[in-house]
């Protein structure tokens, strides 16, 4: 960084989103926001967002790094599409959203205890163990998530829906004992190993 | 009489508009053989709709009444209304035109004294009014209106109103046998200047323009502007016939959009900006307007009237695409919602009215044009390859009158060249 020249360019050298159109799922759809403001006026969640999908574009081309990556904003989207809808430009938005959300999930920058994360975060444990989605140990796993004291307690008021779904045989308290598996579990596992190995080769972190 | 001047020298052009009349002015004052076909009942086109241009603020029925003067001052000219271009074959320099002529049920000795419309008991939606109001079955289209002759709908043929209109004439101008005729013509060159039409406004479902009455489009918002028009010249909104003094103008209403056209109309900034001003002329600083918009694409020197309208207190700029439009039931007044991208701010504000600003659509789209037209992926015609046909004004682009009456004059000239070669080959011969 000795040439003035590079040192006068730096400022305006916007890595961030070549970084974004590199490693974040349909990243290279970026650039083509006009900044029109619809997807924001259409979110149902809007006035929850820090940041609103049309800023968080805008964010990504000022190269503001670390206001997107740690920002909580793109863990709000419901998918629901309305944004993808009505974007004059057709950008997939709300596949957008999730890819920054993913991305800023691997890089270790995603705000911690964000419920959507941590929700996302058991689901994919309790997936991987079996290949089948235990509900049983889904619905305990989220009740105790903020401790045993508030676990119980969530559990207590939950009592009488998990009693109805037992009921209804929607819920098999016997799941409890490892549940039920896919055909071929060891297999399933290697798969999800190998999967993750061509991911990481796939995409790198440039800081 | 047309059968004298139809020959490979003559040319043709489609549609009576701003760039019609303009594409076979020029060309006849040139002294080549022109005929103008128009498929209402008068000449005039959108134009004639408008309640003022932009930049200069004049009315469109001065340059109107210019060229109609024009138009009767010259024999080179002739003019078919109720016209439909029905096929184009053979090539440049040659050729086949057929022209399907509908009866106006009106012949040439109507004085336009409108005694046939003091008898005839119908009414009808008035197409040169967007159908905001009803007009006699039996009607001069506008005041401007080229010919200047009455007009019997269809509808009416064969019903005791045809009758009582037919007795009412003094002058045996009324017709009631009329029917289609086909006629086939020879012509040299052919310029479509078939012109745009609004996009469908309510295809944008947000805005719910088929479900809220005070949502209108910016042409009919022209019409209620206009002293001429439905409501005399006040800017009363349709639910109610309440003073709309706290106007929304919503830009891109169709355009610049991969949902609806894909293109940039060009000329709905201008428009709203203009239309910004007949609030502020209706009520003074009393009126409101607000402008919702992406960017405002106000072109070179239109850029001017851009600044003086941002000077004016009364107009306010929003930039923000509207993401929704809710009814207030309790008042008829319309909320809008978005988020303004200056400073991320979120809004639900109401309106009286909304005016959408909407696109323009080649008026072409969805007819069938002849097979070796070429046109762009909106619909605009492009021309022939062997350039023997030529678009002129906003059938060939999204353009404002300025423009379109530019486009019609390089339009003329081109046809001019062609039959002018093809002069020349015939005299080789």
């Amino acid at each position: 960084m000795t040439n003035p020249n590079q040192q006068g360019y730096t400022p305006y050298h916007n890595n961030f989103l070549k970084e974004v159109e590199q490693n974040v799922e349909d990243g290279t759809w970026v650039k083509m926001c006009m900044q029109c403001g619809v997807c924001a006026g259409s979110c149902p969640l809007g006035n929850a967002w820090e940041h609103t999908p049309q800023k968080i574009f805008m964010m990504i081309r000022a190269g503001k790094r670390e206001e997107v990556l740690k920002s909580d904003s793109m863990w709000m989207c419901t998918s629901c599409y309305n944004c993808i809808a009505r974007c004059p430009r057709k950008l997939p938005i709300t596949h957008i959203m999730h890819g920054l959300a993913h991305y800023a999930h691997r890089l270790g920058l995603a705000p911690k205890g964000q419920p959507t994360r941590e929700i996302a975060k058991l689901f994919w444990k309790n997936l991987v163990k079996t290949g089948r989605a235990n509900e049983l140990k889904f619905s305990l796993a989220m009740y105790f998530k903020d401790g045993f004291k508030q676990g119980i307690k969530n559990a207590l008021g939950m009592q009488k829906v998990g009693i109805g779904l037992i009921k209804a045989k929607r819920l098999n308290p016997m799941e409890i004992f490892g549940g039920h598996k896919c055909k071929d579990k060891s297999g399933f596992q290697k798969m999800i190993a190998k999967a993750q190995e061509i991911e990481n080769s796939k995409k790198t972190h440039i800081a | 009489m047309t059968a004298i001047i139809a020959t490979n020298q003559t040319i043709l052009v489609v549609g009576g508009g701003i760039s019609g009349m303009t594409a076979a002015l020029e060309a006849a004052e040139c002294g080549k053989q022109v005929i103008l076909v128009e498929r209402n009942s008068s000449l005039g086109g959108r134009t004639a709709l408008l309640y003022r241009y932009f930049p200069k603020m004049c009315h469109p029925t001065c340059g109107l009444e210019i060229n109609l003067r024009r138009l009767k001052a010259n024999r080179n000219l002739r003019i078919l209304t109720q016209t439909e271009v029905t096929s184009v074959t053979g090539q440049r320099g040659d050729y086949t035109v057929s022209l399907k002529i509908s009866p106006r049920y009106v012949n040439s000795n109507c004085t336009a004294c409108g005694e046939c419309a003091k008898v005839v008991k119908k009414e009808i939606p008035n197409p040169y009014e967007y159908n905001l109001s009803r007009t006699r079955a039996a009607y001069l289209p506008h005041a401007m209106a080229y010919p200047q002759h009455y007009v019997l709908d269809p509808s009416i043929i064969g019903t005791p109103d045809a009758d009582n209109a037919k007795a009412a004439c003094k002058y045996n101008a009324i017709d009631l046998d009329m029917q289609v005729e086909t006629i086939e013509l020879k012509v040299g060159a052919v310029v479509w200047a078939t012109g745009w039409k609004p996009y469908e406004a309510a295809k944008i479902q947000p805005y719910g323009y088929d479900r809220f009455d005070n949502v209108i489009t910016s042409l009919e918002f022209e019409r209620y502007a206009d002293p001429h028009g439905p409501t005399g010249g006040k800017l009363l909104r349709p639910s109610d016939g309440k003073e709309a003094k706290n106007i929304a103008f919503i830009q891109c209403a169709g355009s610049r959009d991969q949902n609806h056209l894909h293109h940039c109309s060009r000329i709905c900034c201008m428009a709203s900006l203009k239309q910004t001003q007949y609030v502020r002329e209706a009520y003074g600083e009393q009126g409101k307007s607000t402008v919702y918009y992406i960017d405002i694409r106000s072109i070179d020197r239109l850029e001017d009237f851009y600044r003086k309208v941002q000077q004016d207190s009364t107009v306010n700029f929003v930039k923000s695409k509207v993401a929704q439009i809710k009814l207030d039931e309790k008042t008829g007044d319309l909320i809008l919602h978005g988020v303004d991208t200056e400073g991320y701010h979120r809004y639900a504000t109401q309106h009286d009215l909304v005016v959408l600003a909407v696109g323009m659509e080649p008026e072409s789209n969805g007819i069938k044009l002849p097979a070796d037209l070429i046109t762009d992926s909106s619909g605009f015609i492009e021309g022939s390859a062997d350039l023997g046909q030529i678009a002129a004004g906003a059938a060939s682009s999204p353009l404002d009158v300025n423009r379109a009456t530019q486009s019609a004059t390089a339009a003329a000239l081109r046809a001019i060249q062609v039959v002018y070669k093809t002069s020349a080959i015939e005299e080789a011969r």
